[in-house]
């Protein structure tokens, strides 16, 4: 704590927001987004925009597409097959990331490996994140050529990353006393974290990666509509930007928002009993 | 632990890596996913990249307008957060248990966040696409509807967890809702919410590039149209920006959080 001296406003009156560091930094954030957003107004590009018709034009369109839900293009059967492929791109990214990032963690974490392989990891794993995820599929796209394994080598950088970062937070928390009582037992590193680490975090895993599963639904649709990797969000990107078939956009719409509710409800349940405690 | 629970849970396990390979089977059958083709194709595509993806004299020249659209896009991922998280916040009141006013407000700021959250972005972008035409405010719609779904969530669950006990002492003084929620509810909360619209921020600004692949704006497009012209040096330099315009806000976030939090 700094000396405390009683601050006075100019009038004499006790000063009670002292201003500590913590409320000048959260002014201050909140002053440049504020200053940031107005400055963006200023200069998007408003071409061709004309708001008045393009928000009926939208509330219509919305009405269309949530009120008269139709197949024109494919029918059930295909539908129930893309949304499986979606699913099957989610699940392949998600289970290959999660058994790539649980060798990874074991050297990005602490208290189970050196401090330089450490570091190396976490800043390959930065420099990964920071590439979004629709540029790794179309590059891999150019190399592997468009199909199923781009988006999952694309999916899969992303996965890892997010993974990396969640199962190395856990394998720090483990209690010191598991690693001191199995190297008494004379147990090398590998069996210190079979039979140590895995055993008390495996559940704590195993929620992170639905949790990434859940994501990467979101992903395969994404990489589906915008990198042609096939899958429900292809159909979303034809019946949108090709027929403009507001009725089937509607009905795949629909499709998305069920699995994504499924899903939801699943990690909400694995999140109360797993994660009582944290928001994330 | 006796032999018997030992056994049980050996069983588990077995079933559980059982179904985990069934389903991983499957999926490969049906997304026509080779595996061995999959990882064989990893050390190709990395020569390629380093090859290839490499910034040259030529595309240096295309810096300034590329950093004109990056920033475009990042103005637009800040401006999306940022109003999203103005309305989050009346949401996230309206739906937290300790300061809503009533049931139904805070049923429908659930289900407003809940569907805006679960529809993804991609498919809010082609549907705005529509009718708003190829400028920065579809991008700007699409990731604003998002976020206000997420933040909504988060939000949420930040004062549900936070102000409690805070509430409780003010309503015993008398305080009123406005006063309650300027004076208790938002102070507690406002550090943990700051971290969550960074975040936001970050997640923004690599999402504005999808969505600007599909609705033809900012970053995204220009990245798009070096793509399909087979530029690879400017997709690399492209590639390049967003990296370090990612780093540097994802740094200066850390800083904001470390001090904050």
């Amino acid at each position: 704590m700094e000396a405390t001296y009683i601050r006075r406003k100019n009038d004499g009156r006790i000063n009670i927001r002292s201003g500590n560091k913590v409320d000048q930094v959260v002014r201050w954030t909140l002053i440049l987004l504020t200053i940031l957003t107005i400055v963006a107004f200023i200069f998007f590009n408003y071409a061709g925009l004309d708001l008045g018709s393009a928000i009926t034009e939208t509330a219509n369109n919305l009405k269309v597409m949530f009120l008269e839900p139709a197949l024109s293009h494919f029918n059930w059967g295909e539908a129930t097959y893309q949304v499986g492929v979606t699913l099957g791109l989610a699940f392949l990214a998600t289970i290959i990331g999660a058994i790539i990032a649980f060798f990874l963690s074991l050297m990005a974490a602490t208290n189970l490996s050196n401090v330089w392989v450490s570091r190396i990891v976490r800043v390959f794993v930065a420099i990964i994140r920071a590439v979004p995820t629709v540029l790794w599929v179309l590059i891999f796209a150019i190399a592997a050529g468009l199909g199923s394994e781009a988006a999952i080598l694309g999916m899969l950088f992303h996965s890892i990353a997010y993974l990396v970062k969640a199962f190395s937070e856990a394998f720090e928390e483990v209690d010191k006393g598991i690693f001191e009582a199995l190297q008494a037992t004379g147990a090398n590193w590998w069996h210190i974290v079979k039979s140590g680490v895995l055993p008390s975090t495996f559940t704590y895993l195993l929620s992170w990666v639905f949790l990434r599963f859940e994501i990467n639904f979101g992903v395969a649709v994404a990489m589906g509509a915008a990198a042609g990797a096939g899958g429900i969000g292809f159909d979303l990107f034809m019946a949108s930007s090709f027929y403009f078939d507001l009725r089937e956009v509607g009905f795949i719409t629909y499709a998305i928002l069920i699995i994504a509710f499924i899903l939801e409800g699943f990690s909400t349940r694995l999140k109360s009993r797993y994660f009582p405690a944290t928001s994330d | 632990m006796n032999e018997k629970t030992m056994r049980k849970s050996r069983w588990q396990t077995v079933i559980f890596l059982l179904i985990i390979i069934v389903l991983t089977y499957l999926s490969s059958a049906i997304t026509q996913f080779n595996f061995i083709d999959g990882m064989a194709t990893i050390p190709e595509a990395v020569g390629w990249i380093f090859s290839n993806l490499m910034i040259t004299q030529e595309s240096l020249g295309k810096l300034p307008k590329i950093l004109e659209k990056l920033n475009e896009t990042i103005l637009m991922s800040i401006a999306a957060t940022t109003l999203a998280a103005v309305v989050s916040l009346f949401l996230g009141l309206f739906g937290s248990k300790t300061t809503k006013i009533n049931n139904f407000l805070s049923v429908f700021a659930r289900f407003i966040a809940s569907v805006s959250r679960n529809i993804p972005v991609v498919a809010w972008s082609l549907i705005l696409l529509l009718s708003f035409g190829q400028n920065s405010v579809t991008g700007f719609l699409a990731l604003f509807v998002g976020t206000v779904g997420f933040l909504t969530r988060a939000f949420i669950e930040s004062i549900d967890e936070a102000s409690q006990s805070a509430v409780e002492a003010l309503k015993a003084t008398g305080a009123t809702y406005f006063q309650i929620v300027s004076k208790a509810v938002i102070p507690q909360c406002l550090p943990q919410m700051i971290s969550w619209i960074l975040f936001m921020i970050e997640t923004n600004i690599r999402n504005a590039t999808l969505v600007g692949i599909l609705t033809a704006t900012g970053i995204g497009y220009t990245f798009d149209v070096y793509y399909k012209t087979l530029n690879y040096n400017a997709v690399a330099l492209v590639t390049f920006c967003i990296v370090i315009a990612v780093l540097i806000v994802d740094f200066i976030s850390n800083y904001i959080r470390r001090v904050i939090l």
